[in-house]
């Protein structure tokens, strides 16, 4: 058990002229659960194929449970568990026959059965996959990617297209595999996902890790800094606060009408905060104190507007 | 959180499936997904049946007495090559579309019962299918030769090697709507200008020449010789098959792609 689940280094992978994956490295422990988070086209989806040997590297070395997983993909496939992104099955089949031919491939399946109903699909398992919703399809997916009693799982995505119960019930689901002692790495763009899931998050933007650790370390800035944040009509001059609050505090508004304080947030602050906004005359509403958020993070590192 | 999870439930316990218990897990999902689809069953079998009734029944086309004796061996071609070929190929068009091929090469299922599986499938399909066709030809009167029954078994499989390796060349390599047109075409040019309804030696001359090295009209005059005539198949037919057969699978396995 000392070799772990997935140990990448310097992964470099282009299709054509586009590189999507420019030197990723990372490392997942055996049990542990690892979170790639980033935005869409940051190379989070070839990262897992190529893990999954379904892709060959350019560059870089890749094992998975200590094999090669493009030389050696005929070993390392019957102790891993896949869940692609966007699912895959037959259009016109039921979806416990599905589940029943992914898990006649393995040695000691789950109950197919069972598993089906866990994941609340027994009121569809013999409707046809291409006439299951979206997030029906996810979960059968899920379903075929935990049937095997795999030593790893991949999930790319796997909450995409899910209602929220769905979306419960499938961190539950991570949080029992990882309680068994079952790797799990996921992709998602989720923060509040990365947060509640994983031991280990790795940022990934544009092809490489621009930040990595634990969601505590991810999130931690110097000992005492703490933010506080509220929301005010937009354009405020925020000048005048600086001036009111002590020394080191600073104030931005990263989003109109979103306002920011860092630094030493005591009583004394949160207190000004609320004076000054009743001298302006306007209601501070939403007004937390507390440490970054993984989207703050994440925000930080991969810049605020919108991708094409 | 661990409420609705006994502690262990996931334990790994990882490994392989038995391949034969693979092999007839793959295969009969194939066959029962051909057998449900409504547009597979006109193909494979409502359509061959009809040309089975109209070719005996109505005098169109020229065909020496007993007229069902010649009529059966072209229709059974036709079924191979329906469900072998169109049928394969616009089932692997879809599938690939719909991500099952990536789906299944991710399980245990090694590669080779991948392929193995799909095979086995059509030839259940065909079995069924010339069952059925052979006992409505019986009923228009066919008594086929009984020494060519394992001769039409060998080209049997043989064509529904040659015609699958040919539809996964198709399905395989192009996207679900143009292999869906394509195979149809095909089959439909096979079908009145590749040696099934008309076979060679109604053709001119210089046609016949070309349309006898197609692997339709080498099974259709395989078939014809094993089960109207009794004697063994010309080997030009089973050397026809081999060639195609072998030349589209070499190139399938460069130009298949997962998804």
């Amino acid at each position: 058990m000392s070799t772990p689940a997935v140990e990448v280094s310097d992964l470099v992978k282009s299709y054509g002229p586009t590189t999507a994956v420019a030197g990723v490295g990372f490392r997942l422990d055996r049990g542990a659960v690892l979170a790639l988070l980033g935005p869409n086209g940051a190379g989070k989806t070839t990262t897992v194929e190529v893990c999954e040997g379904f892709r060959r590297p350019d560059s870089g070395r890749v094992q998975v449970l200590g094999l090669d997983p493009v030389t050696e993909g005929a070993a390392l496939r019957p102790r891993i568990g896949v869940m692609p992104q966007g699912g895959g099955a037959y259009p016109g089949v039921r979806a416990a026959e599905m589940l029943r031919l992914v898990a006649a491939c393995a040695a000691n399946p789950l109950d197919p059965a069972w598993l089906i109903d866990v994941l609340g699909l027994a009121g569809c398992a013999r409707t046809p996959y291409k006439r299951l919703s979206g997030g029906q399809q996810q979960r059968l997916s899920l379903a075929c990617a935990l049937i095997g009693r795999p030593e790893l799982v991949f999930l790319d995505e796997p909450t995409a297209g899910m209602d929220p119960q769905a979306r419960r019930l499938v961190w539950e689901l991570v949080g029992a595999l990882r309680a068994d002692g079952v790797a799990v790495l996921l992709t998602t763009h989720l923060m509040e996902e990365a947060e509640a899931l994983a031991d280990h998050v790795v940022i990934v933007d544009g092809g490489r890790v621009v930040a990595e650790g634990t969601p505590a370390e991810l999130t931690a800035e110097g000992p005492d800094e703490q933010r506080l944040r509220f929301r005010a009509k937009s354009g405020l001059d925020t000048a005048l606060l600086v001036a009111a609050l002590p020394e080191g505090c600073r104030v931005t508004e990263p989003t109109a009408g979103e306002y920011l304080v860092t630094g030493v947030v005591d009583p004394q602050v949160v207190s000004t905060v609320t004076a000054w906004c009743a001298q302006q005359g306007v209601l501070a509403e939403e007004l937390r104190v507390g440490r970054r958020s993984l989207e703050d993070v994440f925000l930080e590192l991969t810049g605020r507007e919108l991708r094409s | 959180m661990s409420g609705r999870f006994a502690p262990g439930t996931f334990a790994p316990a990882p490994g392989a499936g038995r391949p034969v218990r693979m092999l007839l897990a793959h295969a009969r999902t194939e066959a029962s997904l051909t057998l449900r689809n409504g547009e597979q069953v006109l193909l494979t079998l409502l359509i061959p049946l009809a040309l089975l009734f109209g070719l005996t029944l109505v005098h169109v086309i020229e065909l020496p007495e007993p007229r069902v004796a010649a009529a059966a061996p072209r229709v059974f071609a036709l079924a191979v090559m329906s469900t072998a070929f169109t049928g394969q190929a616009i089932a692997l068009g879809f599938d690939r579309r719909y991500g099952v091929l990536k789906r299944l090469a991710a399980t245990a299922l090694p590669r080779w019962l991948l392929v193995a599986g799909r095979v086995l499938g059509c030839l259940a399909v065909v079995a069924l299918q010339l069952v059925v066709l052979a006992a409505a030809a019986a009923l228009l009167g066919w008594s086929p030769s009984a020494a060519g029954l394992l001769w039409t078994v060998v080209l049997v499989v043989l064509g529904t090697l040659t015609f699958g390796a040919l539809g996964v060349l198709l399905g395989g390599a192009l996207k679900a709507e143009v292999v869906l047109a394509l195979a149809n075409v095909v089959w439909l040019v096979l079908l009145f200008a590749g040696g099934i309804v008309l076979t060679t030696d109604a053709l001119p001359a210089g046609m016949a020449e070309v349309v006898r090295l197609l692997p339709s009209a080498a099974l259709t005059e395989g078939l014809t010789a094993v089960l109207a005539d009794g004697t063994a198949p010309p080997a030009s037919t089973v050397v026809t098959l081999l060639v195609w057969g072998a030349g589209a699978g070499l190139l399938a396995t460069r130009t298949t792609k997962l998804v």
